[in-house]
């Protein structure tokens, strides 16, 4: 680490909940995806899961609604350096979709495929034991369209370009493979309180 | 859409963190600033790379903000063009307190995606501050003499506000003001009748501005009949500019 910027005193009071390199946005929501907003009809919507599973399952929306419900309350933290306090979604666990699925001893990496064809990859173990959603709701309300309305992955303890929008299909791997964003630089495992926001961090 | 979303340049260069020297402020449009950097051990980037500047406080406090490249990749220094957001922690002590002479840790170039290849016919669609990547397409076109790959479209409240005004109307850019006249062209926003005559065949679409402006201008094209897959867009919302 270098010495401090000359005349750079940054803000006081840090919150805790802050990961390193961080700021909390408020009430704001930024909206940051490298491809035109989809626009995807609920009932046109459905969520795969597929690759090294015992059985490869399809949800429609309303098979997805009638699932076990299930919640995150908590923070968000994205790449570009915001966080967001407190936030509320709704949806299912992935553990439920893929208790369905059933992943084969093999499969140990997910890549998680967009509507639009975006990708993001992730470990399995990232997705499992309650830390990842398949989300429709977003305080109280359905999920807005520019933040990945009708429904989007939620994994919130990674930065939030792991969590793609317009979800469709996780497909279970025996290797990982970079998504999108992985190709074009970023983390494979995206940690905020590690700041694994590029490749080599 | 079946065609997925691919990487945009497999090989585009990335570089680690770098003292860079500021060599040069200047102020040329109000709440904003444009810091020229000679940057040790550059890696040269492509056009819409970003590169991230990372700011650390006596008690260790760091706070980092990415911006896109201004300059071309033939360029001895990487010039950045900030926009001064009131509350923005990193924008306020770039604009106020940065002076030449002053040492930044930075990183880039970063990104694969929003970039030129230098080959390709792209249109270019800004709103803003989000012309700073695509004046680094256009002074690499240049330096090519390839400007006629390029057909640019920005939109901006007033000319006094617009990154880079003059470089722009030299370049022959459409120049949309939401707030004023500009010369035969009455105040409001870009519409699609004004984007068809900039279309070519083969072009990638590049959009970039704030999130309300990012995203009609996407969707015009789009409806306009441009391929989804060929539209790439880079946004920021209140929170600056991002990736």
């Amino acid at each position: 680490m270098p010495g401090a910027t000359r005349g750079f005193l940054g803000r006081r009071a840090r919150d805790p909940r802050l990961p390193p390199g961080q700021y909390d946005v408020g009430a704001d929501w930024p909206v940051l995806t490298a491809e035109p907003t989809p626009r995807i009809a609920p009932e046109t919507w459905s969520i795969t899961v597929d690759g090294k599973v015992e059985n490869p399952t399809t949800w429609t929306w309303d098979e997805a609604h009638a699932l076990p419900p299930s919640e995150y309350r908590g923070d968000i933290h994205c790449v570009t350096t915001w966080s967001k306090f407190d936030t509320r979604f709704a949806g299912v666990s992935v553990d439920t979709l893929l208790g369905a699925a059933r992943p084969t001893a093999d499969a140990h990496f997910v890549m998680a495929t967009s509507k639009t064809g975006y990708t993001t990859n992730l470990p399995l173990e990232h997705v499992t034991g309650g830390k990842a959603w398949v989300v429709w709701e977003f305080d109280g309300k359905p999920l807005p369209l520019e933040h990945g309305g009708p429904v989007r992955l939620l994994v919130p303890h990674l930065y939030f370009w792991k969590s793609a929008k317009w979800i469709s299909k996780l497909t279970l791997l025996a290797r990982d493979q970079p998504g999108f964003w992985e190709q074009n630089g970023y983390h494979d495992l995206g940690d905020p309180w590690r700041q694994q926001r590029y490749q080599g961090d | 859409m079946t065609e997925a979303l691919g990487a945009g340049v497999p090989d585009a260069p990335r570089g680690g963190w770098r003292t860079a020297t500021v060599s040069g402020v200047r102020r040329p449009i109000q709440r904003s600033v444009e810091l020229r950097l000679d940057v040790h051990d550059r890696i040269d980037h492509l056009p819409g790379q970003h590169y991230v500047v990372r700011l650390t406080a006596e008690d260790g406090y760091t706070a980092q903000r990415s911006y896109s490249v201004a300059s071309a990749p033939g360029d001895p220094l990487v010039e950045l063009f900030v926009e001064r957001l009131d509350d923005g922690e990193v924008s306020t002590y770039l604009a106020d307190v940065v002076e030449p002479g002053d040492e930044l840790e930075v990183r880039g170039p970063i990104g694969g995606w929003f970039v030129w290849d230098g080959e390709t016919p792209a249109l270019l669609v800004a709103g803003g501050f989000g012309v700073v990547p695509f004046i680094a397409m256009l002074r690499h076109a240049k330096a090519l003499g390839r400007e006629h790959l390029l057909r640019v479209a920005v939109s901006s409240r007033t000319l006094a506000e617009l990154p880079y005004a003059e470089e722009l109307v030299a370049a022959g850019a459409l120049i949309v003001l939401t707030r004023e006249a500009h010369g035969i062209r009455p105040a409001g926003r870009l519409t699609a009748g004004e984007l068809v005559p900039l279309w070519e065949p083969g072009q990638t679409a590049y959009v970039c501005g704030g999130t309300s402006f990012a995203e009609s201008a996407s969707r015009i094209l789009v409806d306009l009949g441009f391929p989804e897959p060929k539209v790439r867009v880079e946004r920021f919302g209140p929170s600056g500019p991002a990736v």
